[in-house]
């Protein structure tokens, strides 16, 4: 019999079973998250299945965030934050609130999850805690608020879908380039009702907030996690950034001879930066194919690329220059301790002076809520993982996607733009570790 | 009001004819309720903007009783379960798909909206009339005269619905 996979494992431990892909399985989850559009949802449920005098199954390991709509927007958002904190307050749960960012950065930045644990979030992009080594996944508010009683949840074990990627990528190329390219290769539903894993030489060097990335978008193919063997680097970044001592005995990586739904194997050096079209995240081509669309707006942030690191990225690109004329750019920090750091390190001034409006951290318009919003025409590069029709406002707008790096190379000129043709830099792990107070 | 938290309670019988409302594949989240709406979380308000960007008629002309057809790959996009409870609370029947997006299948699931994995979906035309035998897995057009099967739901699944679906099986898990 073969080997198995990370997910396999892993969900074979959480359940005490022998578990293999296809079997259904009850997991043990080690850590529930919701936020103020889900969270209210998921509270309902709650009180449904527990009575009046329900408990949490572990207070100590459950988050609750205020991102999607923060600063409230309107009465209904600011009532929902309410139900969050009234909540959160009486169940003795964690609470992030108004500015402390996207849920998927606050709980990997304040050391909520960890390699080897089960996490559910109704959230889609969930999935970003696979760059580490946890099988996150999204879920709705029914299956969230159970699972918030009884700390259980049933699962169908994935089969995994393998991008194995080696050789070097070129200067200006990021993992968000390989994601798109991977969701280009294998389609909006490729990975439907299974796992993606990364793997080879490439990922392997990759730092951990390119990592998460990858993971990510594991939702847009479809993918129920994105999984990265949890390594050496994963356990360092951790320390250094929580705190935790992290054991990676209690973590699991793939046998050598596990049993894969396929292998998709990639040469990271053949690989341009990637843009995804309007009106799918799956339309994904080469920058030069794209190179010249004369843009709107441009947007840096999300769950996806809205860490320190990306953001430096594009101050880099900006620093001393000016944002084209007749072009809006809009940033927002993914956490509040981005945020910090960008004005620790004068991110902030050089981002503000090229001509960009910096938000508090959260989700931003990234789905089209506020602070941002798209009107009639309107064309946006962004830095977000969903470009469906309307997603960040009028159905009569486009959204591409890209990296960083071609984002800000596209401030510049007001098109998109080739970020090889002007000099980018990548970072490792220890840039936001370094600049810590 | 219909109360998606009522069990079977008021939910249309998918045995009844009713119209289909025809949509294509990869129909996300954001296209069944737009995101701007879903700071309610009341099924009756939800219902009033489905589909609102993308075929505004629907929520006008949507009676209790129809049907939701689609492609591949519906639902796909966030884990809102605001989507399939604004399609419970126009009181659509069943959504009938060729596939559907993992998280939003769950989600009907636990809300008790029956969702049919059905390949030979794409014969049926917006505005047919149709019926679903949920225990045989048949879905009938009646303007067209035909019938196509449907993939039954996995064994587990198929127990945890007779269970009452999950809350009920929760509920029983803690009093237990």
């Amino acid at each position: 019999m073969s080997g198995k996979t990370l997910a396999e494992k892993l969900l074979s431990a959480k359940s005490g079973t022998d578990a293999r892909a296809g079997d259904y399985v009850e997991a043990d989850v080690d850590v529930a998250m919701a936020h103020d559009i889900t969270g209210p949802l998921a509270f309902r449920t709650f009180d449904e299945v527990t009575g009046d005098d329900g408990e949490l199954f572990a207070p100590d390991r459950t988050v609750f965030t205020i991102d999607h709509h923060a600063p409230a927007d309107g009465v209904q958002a600011a009532n929902n934050h309410n139900a969050v904190r009234e909540f959160a307050a009486k169940h003795g749960a964690h609470q992030f609130d108004v500015g402390d960012g996207i849920c998927h950065a606050v709980l990997v930045e304040e050391g909520f999850v960890g390699p080897g644990d089960l996490v559910i979030g109704a959230d889609s992009h969930s999935t970003t805690y696979g760059g580490i080594g946890a099988f996150g996944t999204g879920v709705g508010s029914t299956d969230l608020g159970t699972a918030l009683a009884t700390g259980e949840l049933w699962f169908r074990v994935p089969k995994t879908l393998r991008f194995e990627v080696d050789g070097d990528l070129q200067d200006g190329v990021y993992a968000k380039d390989l994601i798109l390219r991977f969701i280009g290769d294998v389609g909006f539903d490729g990975c439907t009702y299974m796992a993606a894993e990364y793997a080879g030489s490439t990922i392997e060097s990759l730092p951990i907030h390119e990592r998460l990335v990858l993971s990510n978008m594991a939702i847009e193919m479809g993918g129920k996690t994105g999984l990265v063997a949890p390594d050496e680097r994963a356990e360092s970044y951790l320390e250094r950034q929580t705190g935790n001592e992290v054991d990676l005995a209690d973590a699991f990586v793939s046998d050598d001879d596990a049993d894969y739904e396929a292998v998709h194997s990639y040469d990271a050096a053949a690989l341009a930066p990637q843009v995804s079209k309007p009106s799918n995240p799956e339309n994904a081509v080469d920058v030069t194919e794209v190179a010249g669309t004369e843009v709107d707006q441009l947007f840096v942030g999300t769950c996806t690329n809205g860490r320190y690191e990306d953001i430096k990225i594009v101050a880099d690109i900006l620093a001393g220059e000016t944002i084209a004329p007749n072009v809006r750019m809009v940033v927002v920090p993914a956490s509040k301790s981005v945020y910090q750091h960008m004005l620790g390190t004068g991110v902030f001034q050089t981002l503000t002076d090229a001509g960009a409006v910096i938000q508090s951290a959260g989700c931003g318009p990234c789905a089209g809520y506020h602070q941002g919003v798209l009107g009639d025409g309107d064309v946006c590069l962004a830095t977000a993982n969903r470009n469906f029709p309307g997603r960040e406002g009028s159905m009569e707008s486009s959204v591409y996607l890209s990296s960083p790096a071609t984002v800000g190379a596209s401030a510049l000129y007001g098109e998109i733009t080739d970020p090889r043709e002007v000099e980018t830099k990548r970072y490792d792990d220890t840039v936001f570790a370094e600049v810590l107070p | 009001m219909t109360d998606a938290f009522a069990g079977d309670g008021g939910r249309p019988d998918p045995a009844e004819p009713g119209r289909a409302w025809v949509f294509g594949d990869n129909i996300d989240t954001d296209q069944i309720t737009p995101s701007r709406f879903i700071v309610s979380s009341d099924p009756d308000e939800l219902a009033t903007h489905a589909f609102e960007d993308l075929r505004p008629e629907f929520s006008e002309s949507v009676e209790p009783g129809d049907f939701v057809v689609a492609g591949e790959n519906f639902g796909s996009g966030s884990s809102r379960e605001h989507s399939p409870l604004s399609l419970v609370g126009a009181g659509v029947s069943a959504v009938v798909a060729q596939s559907f997006a993992r998280i939003f299948f769950r989600n009907a699931i636990n809300l008790g909206l029956p969702v049919l994995i059905c390949p030979g979906a794409d014969a049926i035309e917006d505005g047919d009339e149709i019926h679903v035998d949920l225990d045989a897995g048949v879905v009938t057009n009646h303007t067209r005269d035909e019938t196509y099967e449907a993939e039954a739901l996995p064994e587990f699944l198929q127990s945890l619905v007779e269970q009452g679906g999950l809350k009920a099986y929760t509920k029983a898990k803690l009093d237990g």
